[in-house]
């Protein structure tokens, strides 16, 4: 579905990604796990344009989507709810909602889609005419997903939904992520907590400064003795 | 009495214009944290292309409200496409430089729309063709001109419409979400290259037809004249908090009766200093503004 060979970022002089290759299936949870500053939000940010890539391809559905502007890339399916949430703090949740579905014209649909948010977290529902700004942490994280979901995206990036979260929260937005797999929809997932996130993926990738230095079935990498030493402080 | 009222008229009149002009400079800084600094310029530019278009169209001789209407439309046209170049060639080109190269780059920008103004225009004001017969109507004691009306009646129009466009339509959805955030903008679908760009447009057409509508009742204009008035409707725009669109309105109008009601007195000399008194005082009383988040501003 996703497919990712040679990519190198800069960021000015830095080299944020080096040769990063990775491949994401239809229908699977991956996730990217590493340390602060491994290079996984640059390889979202790459993936869904934000980040023009100086060298090396991405393709989606078969189609090169190296260097496209990122708002050309939701009609093609690539969805993203990125690092830090990016609510918009000023409209109400159900304006962030209706935002997620910019591009689409269809009332009938986007009317569809809010039911969907909402029975994947309830919550929404109830805090629907409230500010986003006003949200807690984890409200605000459910918002940023059931936003990404509006545009119904065939491949759903998630930036560390689970920062600074508690861990109740935590596990009801990793149960939402075993849902939306099970609704068909692919996703990689870029995650610090990486027992948690391994739990719930297929297959994963670790990054370390800026390059991929292992990958495998999700239990395989949990196992090794490296990433339980590094990440799961063992 | 009276003459409060007269003042608080002619203000109203003059705040309009700045309320106009301090509309483009919030929406721009609204998606781009940008200070438009040659956006007075572009009042000018309104202006001058109604001169032209005015005598293009032989408008100049026979006065016509219709030919006003044309005239200001015109020059609106115009100047969203100016709008739009300025943003494509000038501040495109550095948006992913620090701040600071986007503000020097605005001066510069309107510097050369000044001096360029002079080549082009001649520094020698010009005779703008008075296409509205002067009319002065008496209310009690209270007089009123048409062209002060018709001030007031178009940029509260405008400003409807504005409000209309922001909130009620596709693209206004877009600004919203692009002046929140626009990297999670880009993330919603929405290409925000074209929404600056349009918001571009649109805040020049705003200047443009201010520029116009002030031709029309003080004829006299010179390429200078956006400085001063810029500069105005700058600190109208600060006023009423940068980023907010009724703050703009509330702004323009504020500093407008200000600068007006010192006019009347004794100190009238000092009509140009009141709206630099009030920046200074902004900034150090409540630098977000009257309408603007007192929120730390993210880096």
């Amino acid at each position: 579905m996703l497919e990712l060979s040679g990519v190198n970022v800069f960021y000015g002089g830095i080299h944020a990604l080096r040769d990063v290759s990775l491949v994401v299936r239809p229908g699977e949870v991956v996730t990217l796990i590493g340390a602060n500053g491994a290079g996984k939000t640059t390889t979202l940010r790459a993936i869904s344009g934000l980040v023009r890539p100086t060298s090396g391809r991405i393709t989606f559905l078969g189609e090169d989507i190296t260097g496209q502007p990122a708002h050309t890339l939701v009609p093609r399916g690539i969805s993203m709810s990125p690092e830090g949430r990016g609510v918009f703090a000023n409209l109400s949740v159900l304006e962030n909602l209706e935002m997620g579905a910019y591009l689409v014209r269809d009332r009938a649909q986007i009317r569809e889609d809010l039911e969907r948010g909402f029975a994947l977290f309830p919550r929404l529902r109830e805090r629907m005419k409230q500010k986003a700004g006003t949200l807690s942490g984890g409200e605000q994280q459910m918002l940023a997903i059931a936003r990404a979901l509006m545009s119904r995206p065939k491949l759903l990036l998630l930036d560390e939904p689970s920062l600074g979260l508690a861990p109740i929260v935590c596990q009801t937005i990793f149960a939402t992520i075993d849902e939306i797999k099970a609704g068909g929809t692919t996703v990689l997932l870029v995650e610090q907590n990486a027992h948690t996130a391994l739990a719930h993926s297929d297959r994963a990738y670790v990054l370390e400064t800026g390059a991929v230095i292992l990958e495998g079935p999700a239990a395989e990498i949990a196992d090794h003795p490296r990433v339980r030493a590094a990440y799961l402080g063992e | 009495m009276e003459t409060l009222l007269q003042q608080i008229i002619n203000g109203l009149s003059l705040g309009a214009i700045y309320a106009l002009i301090a509309l483009g400079y919030t929406m721009v800084y609204g998606v781009l944290r940008l200070i438009n600094f040659a956006h007075g310029d572009v009042y000018m530019l309104g202006a001058f292309s109604g001169y032209y278009l005015a005598h293009a169209l032989g408008l100049d001789g026979n006065p016509s409200v219709l030919g006003a209407i044309v005239v200001t439309i015109g020059a609106m046209a115009f100047c969203a496409i100016v709008g739009m170049l300025i943003e494509r060639f000038a501040y495109k080109p550095v948006r992913h430089h620090p701040r600071l190269t986007a503000l020097i780059t605005a001066i510069g920008v309107s510097l050369l729309l000044e001096y360029g103004g002079q080549v082009v225009f001649g520094a020698t004001p010009r005779f703008f063709p008075q296409m509205i017969e002067s009319r002065t109507y008496a209310l009690g004691g209270v007089q009123i001109t048409n062209q002060n009306l018709l001030i007031i009646l178009v940029a509260v129009v405008v400003m409807f419409g504005l409000e209309f466009i922001v909130h009620r339509t596709r693209i206004g959805k877009a600004m919203r979400a692009t002046s929140y955030n626009l990297q999670v903008a880009k993330l919603m679908g929405i290409n925000t290259d074209r929404v600056i760009a349009f918001t571009f447009a649109l805040g020049s057409a705003l200047a443009a037809a201010g520029g116009v509508l002030v031709a029309l009742a003080i004829p006299r204009i010179d390429p200078l004249m956006g400085l001063m008035t810029g500069l105005k409707a700058f600190v109208a725009a600060v006023l009423g908090g940068i980023g907010s669109i009724p703050g703009a309105m509330v702004g323009g109008v504020l500093i407008g009766l200000m600068e007006t009601g010192l006019s009347a007195t004794a100190y009238s000399t000092y009509r140009d200093a009141v709206a630099f008194g009030v920046l200074i005082l902004i900034l150090v009383v409540r630098p977000a503004g009257i309408f603007g988040s007192t929120a730390v501003e993210k880096v």
